[in-house]
């Protein structure tokens, strides 16, 4: 095997970061190859997670394996190699017409990687998460096998796979569902909210709108507390809009830049932020068409924003309740944040659907996204919620965690079992593995 | 009508990067290479991304004897030839082995010759096309590390420029690319100097620039076009001594 030095990784949150050898691959064969040939290795897509679940002292690196395959118009069918990302694919599909019909919030993620986290979207109440539109995917196994999963041929791998964290082998390449678009723009519909009963309702009355989310305040205390933005959005149909709403976005966008000066990481400047936001939605109700890319990655557009929290990393924390205990538990959770004084950056709020695979995040009820910068006394902190998250019935997404224990872990994944049976058959030999793996005990038997 | 470009040695990292530039410039293209296998993976994935025609060919440059035919079954004729197939070699070997001096001479420079003269002859018929051989700034003057790739690389240079002097009237072009360092396959182990040297991506975008524009004889990144003037300037009494 030839020399290759190790360089420090670190994935998008940069922590953990660790001294590393990034394998890379772009042909099929190289990848069994480069397979047969490590002992324990995890794949890495773009490194968009929060975290160490594609950590691992040998990564196999895919973003260079990343053609596309085949793509039907008229079925709507795409079929790419695991490592392209979704912006190479929306920038082929886009034009024709097409869009995926489930997107994080950024565009630089691996369509391995999507799948591997089963990644949710602003409308997974009603389409699911990304491995629901997964019609069959292309599997290295870890015994250097490439096998062919669907619902109807090795249809367990295939559901435990979606969601999976790259540990029963490397996705070589999936044929994923499209669906269609008449135009390049979203009717978006945004509500202020007072608190976050009425945040609730909001998700609750218009569960039947493809696309919402919220953004909350948490820093608002008493019966003010969760009071935030409620987007919802549909996309714009052909001539539904007209140049006279394009001028006007422009003008008077509704959507907020998330530029994120280093001073809005202090309390003064992060209610100071909040209230900026809040005064767009204090108008009332408001109608904008933000183009695609303004909708759904506004991230995107500050390159490497995960730089202003420094070199020491941040952690972003994020949770699922059952639905019928969001409402007290969200409350206790704000308690329990603001008598800490770790006041997170950004706090998202979303209505899910019902799970799918085994590790996959995803359940009925309502998740929060929390950003928190690394300082004295936030892991303390955490370890309180993850206690509060867990005896509530509720879990913490896998793709955002650098964390949490081995005992919550098993209690917010009951299914896990499951899981670790099909590990057992396929990687008797825990040859793929993560730190977070390792952590979790997300491993075959002998170990 | 899209015109048809054939690149030979389409697996080679600069090559890939210029397939790219060129589908998206509109072109169609023939990956001519050993590895069909892979070859056509890429030519269905250039079709998709930038909705041109792309079609993988067998073609091996040590096998002279087929060239004729492999050009004549081209359809359509190309309007653009690319020769970006070569090899580095192993130039210690190359001391000793003649089957690894000969592997190098017929690989970067008789392959050159051989196929890039039946294109010149049916282009010249045409009155029309262009014609890009990649050689290599090692060409410019020999070195004691790598003087066998040096001179063939030296040969297609001057092969290069006798043939712009021969098509110049018949309206087709012939563009010699000089790359310095490119982070490629053929330099993955060796530790390049980090600002004189191109990603495959740059190289491709001057490759494409030159065929673009009215370049003849193309230095990537730019700046060996200086360091190669200085260097060839440097009196054989000193040079032969020093140890670049
Ligand atoms: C700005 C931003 C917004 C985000 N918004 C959302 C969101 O709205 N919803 C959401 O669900 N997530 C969101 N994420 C998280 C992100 O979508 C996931 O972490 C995603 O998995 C990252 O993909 P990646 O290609 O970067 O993979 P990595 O981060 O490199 O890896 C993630 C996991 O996938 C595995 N993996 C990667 N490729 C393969 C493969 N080919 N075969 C097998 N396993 C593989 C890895 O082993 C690892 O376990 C967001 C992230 C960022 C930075
Ligand atoms: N990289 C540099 O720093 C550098 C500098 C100066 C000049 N160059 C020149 O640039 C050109 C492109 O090289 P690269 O850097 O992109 O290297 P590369 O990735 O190693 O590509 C070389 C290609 O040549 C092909 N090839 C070798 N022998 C062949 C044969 N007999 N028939 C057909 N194809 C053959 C190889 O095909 P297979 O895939 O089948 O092996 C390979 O795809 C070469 O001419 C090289 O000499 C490179």
């Amino acid at each position: 095997m030839e020399n290759l030095p190790e360089l420090l990784v670190a994935n998008w949150n940069n922590y953990p970061r660790i001294n590393a050898r990034l394998w890379e691959f772009r042909t099929e064969n190289q990848a069994v190859k480069l397979l047969d040939s490590l002992s324990r290795c995890i794949p890495r897509g773009l490194g968009r997670s929060y975290g160490d679940c594609s950590l691992e002292k040998n990564i196999i690196s895919t973003p260079d394996f990343k053609r596309f395959i085949a793509l039907d118009q008229k079925q709507e069918i795409l079929e790419c190699e695991a490592g392209i990302s979704l912006d190479q694919i929306l920038r082929t599909i886009i034009p024709r017409g097409l869009f995926l019909p489930v997107t994080p919030g950024t565009r630089h993620v691996t369509l391995g990687g999507a799948i591997a986290s089963d990644v949710h979207g602003k409308n997974h109440h009603l389409h699911g998460a990304f491995g629901r539109h997964v019609l069959s995917l292309l599997l290295l196994t870890p015994g250097g096998e490439v096998i062919d999963c669907s619902r109807e041929k090795n249809a367990e791998i295939f559901y435990a796979v979606c969601g999976g964290m790259g540990l029963l082998g490397l996705i070589l390449s999936a044929r994923i569902r499209l669906m269609p678009i008449q135009s390049t723009y979203i009717s978006q519909l945004t509500i202020p909210a007072e608190n976050l009963d009425h945040l609730m309702d909001l998700f609750e009355t218009h569960e039947q709108s493809t696309y919402s989310v919220a953004w909350l305040d948490l820093l608002s205390r008493g019966r003010n507390f969760g009071h935030g933005l409620f987007m919802l959005g549909e996309h714009c149909l052909s001539g539904e809009i007209t140049s006279k709403d394009l001028r006007r976005r422009e003008k008077f966008g509704i959507n907020i830049p998330f530029f994120m000066p280093g001073w809005i990481m202090n309390e003064h400047g992060l209610r100071a932020f909040n209230n900026l936001y809040h005064l767009r939605g204090k108008s009332g109700p408001g109608r904008s068409f933000p183009d695609l890319d303004d909708f759904f990655y506004p991230l995107d557009k500050v390159h490497n924003w995960n730089r202003f929290y420094g070199r020491k990393g941040f952690l972003q924390y994020q949770f699922v309740l059952p639905k019928e205990h969001s409402r007290l538990g969200l409350e206790k959770i704000q308690a329990h944040i603001q008598a800490s004084g770790i006041l997170p950056f950004l706090a998202v709020l979303k209505l899910l659907g019902p799970q799918a695979g085994p590790l996959s995040f995803p359940l009925q009820g309502y998740t929060l996204a929390l950003d928190f910068p690394i300082k004295p006394g936030l892991s303390a902190m955490l370890s309180a919620l993850d206690r509060l998250v867990h005896n509530l019935g509720g879990r913490i997404y896998l793709a955002k965690d650098a964390r949490m224990s081995k005992l919550d872990f098993r209690r917010g994944y009951p299914e896990i079992s499951r899981f670790l049976e099909l590990k057992n058959k396929l990687d008797p030999k825990n040859k793929m593995a993560s730190l977070q793996s390792k952590r979790l005990g997300l491993c075959a038997k002998p170990y | 009508m899209r015109k048809t470009v054939l690149i030979l040695g389409a697996g080679s990292d600069m090559a890939r990067a210029l397939s790219a530039e060129l589908a998206e410039g509109g072109y169609n293209l023939f990956l001519a290479g050993r590895n069909v296998h892979e070859l056509s993976k890429d030519a269905k994935d250039l079709e998709i991304r930038f909705e041109i025609q792309a079609e993988a060919l067998y073609f091996d440059a040590l096998d002279t004897n087929s060239h004729p035919g492999f050009y004549d079954h081209l359809n359509p004729e190309p309007f653009g030839v690319v020769a970006a197939f070569g090899v580095l070699g192993d130039e210690n070997l190359a001391r000793r082995d003649p089957l690894e001096w000969q592997q190098i001479i017929n690989t970067n420079y008789s392959g050159c010759v051989s196929i890039l003269s039946l294109a010149a002859n049916r282009m010249e018929k045409a009155g029309e096309g262009f014609i890009v051989g990649i050689s290599s700034v090692a060409g410019d003057r020999g070195r004691a590390a790598n003087y066998v790739y040096g001179s063939a690389k030296a040969g297609l240079s001057a092969f290069l420029s006798g043939l712009r002097n021969r098509l110049c009237r018949s309206g087709v072009r012939v563009i010699t690319v000089k790359p310095g360092f490119v982070r490629t396959k053929m330099t993955r182990d060796l530790d390049l100097p980090s600002r004189l040297s191109a990603t495959p991506e740059e190289a491709a975008r001057d490759i494409f620039n030159a065929i673009l524009s009215n370049r003849d004889v193309v230095y990537t990144r730019w700046m060996w076009r200086w360091i190669m003037a200085f260097i060839k300037h440097i009196p054989e009494r000193i040079f032969k001594r020093m140890s670049i």
